[in-house]
């Protein structure tokens, strides 16, 4: 029998050199990453003939693999969140990162608000913690490469436990100032129990110029009851090439909101696998993309009905300005049992000139009979009407056309429920057309 | 003020003005009148500088500028005001929003200060109660979910905090009840002054009872045919507009 070797692409060997060389540097248990790289191996960087990433093809985006990030000196990490933009000025718990590295001297650990626990990851994974049980709670991830490469090299992160209603939000800041590219492997657990509520603000900076590859992963574990409101801003540096996943196990009559802004980095792949494990749960998941010149942007949503009653509401907003390329993929999947899904997913896009590009792909997988479920995806241009109209009033072509902009993209933003944050997301769109003009 | 001389529009190589003259003097309030395809939107559209149209010839002067090689914005800044025959639905833009952003490109366009919030939000509502608009509709979308009547009471809403020098009422009464047509036609009235003249169009003479012409200007086939005083759109009423059909074809 021959042998059969698979071919590697440098950049999968650069991976497999890599995890040689870190597994045993990394915190925690080897053998869990050995297995997550191993999972990862067996298929290699996805490419397009594999469906998930069709329209991002991660083998021709990834050719070299930047060096990981080692942890910042204090002086660097302090200088760098000093710079920190992302949702600056609103009040909330800072739990910040540099170059993939927990600021622990940001945190006081010990004197955290009423209801919240925090451990970092690497502490946890040298203990063992109990808490490591409860990682990957959601398959659709566990299966994916992009959170299997996130599980082999994660160097860093927190364990967060929220044990009753929290006010003030807690803000995960990423930073990433090295000055040259520099490969980052970020890993968040929220654990919110049964009755506790939460907002999560969660921000994504780095520096321009460089070829940084951020990986993270957020995991959320919410309980019955509970109320979750996630805001994050993908304002990465003009080169990065940014690969988040937004995993989520949510229980029965609990309330669950994300919105993934995206105004930064060259190349983009944000996921939500969210699975809807209770009765009478409503969620919602919106992203709203801004991309100008060659940028990438891809959005990809699974969402599992896993039981009766739920509700889902997914609305994505793309702007394309230029030669830039959005690709939104989504699907609901409503097993047999799930009667009286009602979910509805929307994706539309607006394209400001020729030569931009928008791919849709949306997915209804529904096996139960007694259910409603949509979904829509549009693409077009400013109505040129609307801007006649405008102008007719006296706004110049370009401020005809952001505040039309403005109202596309402000249906997906409307819904956050912390006013600052909103009015900061409103802030980012604004300061990105203003870019434009 | 506005003098159009000679002017030849086409529209998809299909010709709608035919060579149309027109003067209206500061101050003066001109209806025009005519049958359905005569030409009187494509009028409209082409003095405010809606692109659709090909100008083959002739020119629109607004104070002795030709406004043909303005962009619509620059019109607008120059004194213009077309209130439109169907006002369009912005969503996701604040009525509000919207008219403060007007009339501060407006005001920038003459090298003006922006108006403070204050002071704006003190001429709205001196506008949105003559013109009987709920503060709450100015908060919504701007004319999303408004009836035809709001619509149209939103459009002279913006031409009151505008203050145009020439204003167009493209069709103005169409749509209207009884009770907004005076309404409307009273928010009209009070904008009269010396320094403003008005384009009227209408079909109808009812619209003149209320806001009444200094001239009124019958056009038909992309030309005006006959000018007169405002007994004219009695005599319109009364004859309909056939007489001109058949000048038309003798």
């Amino acid at each position: 029998m021959a042998d059969v070797t698979l071919m590697k692409t440098p950049a999968e060997t650069a991976l497999a050199q890599a995890f040689e060389s870190a597994k045993t540097l990394l915190p925690g248990n080897v053998e869990s990453r050995a297995q997550a790289f191993e999972l990862f191996t067996q298929r290699g960087l996805p490419h397009r003939r594999v469906e998930e990433f069709k329209y991002t093809d991660l083998r021709a985006f990834l050719r070299e693999i930047a060096p990981f990030a080692s942890a910042p000196s204090v002086d660097e990490a302090k200088a760098a969140l000093a710079d920190a933009k992302a949702l600056a000025g609103i009040e909330a718990l800072q739990v910040p990162f540099v170059n993939g590295h927990l600021v622990r001297e940001a945190v006081d650990f010990h004197n955290l608000p009423e209801n919240v626990e925090i451990v970092p990851l690497t502490e946890a994974l040298a203990d063992n913690h109990d808490w490591l049980a409860k990682l990957s709670p959601v398959k659709w991830a566990s299966e994916n490469p992009v959170y299997q490469l996130n599980t082999s090299f994660m160097a860093d992160g927190v364990m967060i436990r929220i044990a009753g209603p929290v006010e003030t939000p807690i803000h995960l800041r990423f930073v990433t100032s090295a000055a040259s590219a520099v490969a980052t492997a970020t890993r968040i657990l929220v654990v919110v129990e049964e009755g506790a509520s939460v907002t999560l603000l969660e921000t994504h900076e780095s520096t321009n110029g460089a070829n940084h590859q951020p990986n993270d992963v957020v995991e959320l574990i919410a309980g019955d009851r509970t109320n979750v409101q996630h805001v994050r801003v993908n304002a990465e540096g003009d080169r990065a090439l940014a690969l988040s996943t937004l995993a989520a196990k949510i229980g029965g009559e609990a309330v669950f909101n994300s919105i993934n802004v995206v105004a930064g980095s060259a190349t983009s792949r944000h996921q939500v696998f969210a699975v809807l494990d209770g009765e009478n749960t409503n969620l919602r998941v919106n992203g709203a993309t801004m991309l100008k010149g060659t940028q990438h942007a891809d959005s990809t949503l699974v969402v599992e009905h896993a039981a009766p009653h739920c509700e889902s509401r997914e609305l994505f907003k793309t702007v394309i300005d230029n030669e830039a390329t959005g690709v939104f993929q989504g699907k609901i999947i409503v097993p047999h049992h799930a009667q009286k899904t009602d979910g509805r997913m929307m994706s539309a896009a607006l394209l400001l000139e020729e030569g931009g590009s928008m791919n849709n792909k949306p997915e209804l997988e529904i096996f139960a009979d007694d259910v409603q479920c949509a979904h829509g995806a549009t693409c077009g241009q400013l109505d040129e009407d609307l801007l006649f109209y405008l102008m007719a009033r006296g706004l110049p072509k370009k401020e005809a056309e952001s505040l039309l902009v403005q109202a596309f993209l402000g249906e997906a933003l409307e819904f956050v429920e912390n006013e600052a944050a909103r009015e900061a997301l409103i802030g980012t769109v604004e300061a990105w057309l203003k870019a434009r003009s | 003020m506005l003098e159009i001389k000679n002017l030849v529009v086409q529209i998809e190589d299909k010709r709608i003005l035919n060579g149309l003259n027109l003067t209206v003097n500061k101050g003066e309030v001109a209806a025009i009148m005519g049958p359905n395809g005569s030409g009187k939107s494509t009028l409209s559209y082409v003095i405010a500088g809606k692109e659709d149209y090909e100008v083959l010839d002739g020119e629109i002067l607004l104070n002795g500028e030709n406004v043909l090689e303005m962009e619509p914005d620059q019109r607008a800044a120059a004194g213009v005001f077309l209130a439109f025959q169907y006002p369009l639905e912005i969503p996701g833009v604040a009525s509000m929003t919207f008219l403060k952003a007007t009339l501060n490109a407006q005001r920038k366009a003459r090298g003006e200060d922006e108006l403070t919030t204050p002071d704006f939000i003190k001429r709205v509502n001196a506008a949105a109660t003559q013109l009987e608009i709920p503060k709450d509709m100015l908060k919504r979308a701007l004319n999303v979910g408004f009836s035809g009547g709001e619509k149209k009471r939103m459009e002279i809403l913006q031409m009151a905090l505008l203050q145009p020098s020439f204003c167009i009422l493209d069709e103005t009464d169409s749509g209207l009840d009884i009770d907004a047509l005076r309404i409307v036609s009273e928010g009209v009235n009070a904008l009269r002054s010396a320094d403003r003249a008005f384009l009227v169009i209408t079909h109808y003479q009812r619209l003149l009872n209320h806001i009444v012409p200094d001239t009124v200007h019958v056009m038909h086939a992309g030309r005006i045919v006959k000018t007169g005083g405002k007994e004219l759109a009695l005599e319109l009423e009364a004859n309909g507009y056939a007489d001109y059909r058949e000048t038309e074809a003798a």
